[in-house]
C-alpha cells in the first residue's frame, strides 16, 4: 500500500468516481497491489522470511509503499 | 568522452540520447540491459522510456537488469551517471538517488515545453550552465511526480542537491517543484525533463538540453588527473 504521507492519485481518481455511480458515504480511497506467492512445501518461517525480503527488495518500494505478508491456504483463506 | 546509453527492453529514448552525446561531441557505445559490461565508458546514460512495460513500478524491474550491477558499482567509484525520465526513475529503484517518483498528481500525462531553473551548476552533468540559469527543456511524462519525506527534502536543498526545479507551473505534483536531483558526489543526476529532446533548433524548444552533455567535457581534464 502507498504510505499514507504519499498522495494516491489512482485512489483519488476512484473515489472521484464513486458519487458519479451513486455510491455516497466514502471519505478516501488508497489503492495498493496484492500479490499471491505460490511456493513449493510448508510454509516455514524460513520461506516467510525470504517472502519478506522478495517485499522488500522488490515487490515493494520502502520509500513509498508499506507491506504486509500473510499466509494463505489453497483455497485463499487466510491459514 | 565515450559516453555509453543504456537500452532496456522498452527504452523509448535511447537513440536520442545516443544522438545528443553525439551532437556535444562525444563518441558513443551503444550498451545493452542484459550484459554486465560497460565496455570502459567514461560516462553512462540511462534514457527515458517505458522499460519492462513499467510492470510493478516504472524501473522497478530494469534496476536488476544485468549492466545495472555495474553501473551501480562504477557510480560509487564516481562514474557521471544521468538517468532522464524512466532512467530517473531507474536510479531511484537502485538507490542511488533517494526519494521516488510517483503518478503525476493531476493523474494524465504531461507533454509540454517547461522552463526550469538550473539550481547546481556544478555536477558532472550541469557544469555547462550558470548556476540559477532558467532553461526551457520539453518534459514528458506519467509518473513524474518527485516524492520523499520531509528530512530527505531538506538534506537535499541544505547540500544543494536539488539540480533544476520547475518553473512556472509545477507540471506533476513533483515536491518543491523538484525537476532532478544529485548524488552527494555530483556524479549521478537524475532528471525528469529531456536534454536530450532539446538539442537541435530543427525540433523542440531549443538547444536548452545541450549542456547537459557537454558538461561532460569539462571533466575530461579531471578524469586525466585522476588516472
Amino acid at each position: 500500500m502507498p504510505k499514507p504521507e504519499i498522495l494516491d492519485p489512482q485512489g483519488k481518481a476512484v473515489l472521484g468516481a464513486l458519487p458519479r455511480l451513486g455510491f455516497s458515504g466514502v471519505t478516501d480511497v488508497r489503492q495498493g497491489k496484492r500479490f499471491e506467492l505460490e511456493v513449493a512445501g510448508e510454509v516455514t518461517d524460513e520461506v516467510l522470511a525470504q517472502v519478506r525480503e522478495m517485499a522488500e527488495t522488490l515487490l515493494s518500494n520502502p520509500v513509498i509503499e508499506n507491506y504486509a505478508v500473510r499466509v494463505l491456504d489453497p483455497a485463499g483463506e487466510i491459514a | 568522452m565515450r559516453v555509453g546509453v543504456v537500452t532496456f527492453p522498452g527504452s523509448l529514448d535511447d537513440a536520442d540520447a545516443q544522438r545528443a552525446a553525439r551532437i556535444a561531441g562525444h563518441d558513443v557505445v551503444p550498451l545493452w540491459h542484459g550484459e554486465h559490461d560497460l565496455q570502459g565508458v567514461d560516462a553512462v546514460v540511462l534514457p527515458g522510456g517505458f522499460s519492462y512495460g513499467d510492470y510493478l513500478r516504472c524501473g522497478a524491474i530494469s534496476r536488476f537488469s544485468p549492466v545495472m550491477t555495474e553501473v551501480i558499482e562504477a557510480a560509487g567509484r564516481g562514474l557521471p551517471v544521468l538517468g532522464i525520465c524512466n532512467g530517473f526513475q531507474i536510479l531511484c529503484e537502485s538507490h542511488l538517488l533517494p526519494g521516488a517518483l510517483i503518478r503525476n498528481d493531476h493523474q494524465k500525462f504531461v507533454c509540454r515545453d517547461q522552463r526550469l531553473r538550473i539550481e547546481n551548476a556544478s555536477t558532472s552533468w550541469t557544469s555547462a550552465y550558470d548556476e540559477g540559469q532558467e532553461v526551457t527543456i520539453v518534459l514528458k511524462n506519467g509518473e513524474g511526480g518527485y516524492v520523499a519525506d520531509d528530512e530527505t527534502l531538506d538534506r537535499l536543498e541544505g547540500e544543494g542537491r536539488v539540480v533544476a526545479r520547475y518553473l512556472d507551473l509545477n507540471p506533476n505534483g513533483s515536491l518543491r517543484d523538484i525537476a532532478g536531483i544529485t548524488n552527494e558526489r555530483g556524479n549521478v543526476v537524475g532528471l525528469m525533463p529531456h536534454p536530450e529532446h532539446a538539442v537541435e533548433d530543427l525540433t523542440g524548444a531549443g538547444t536548452d538540453g545541450l549542456g547537459f552533455f557537454t558538461s561532460l567535457a569539462g571533466l575530461v581534464s579531471l578524469t586525466a588527473a585522476i588516472s
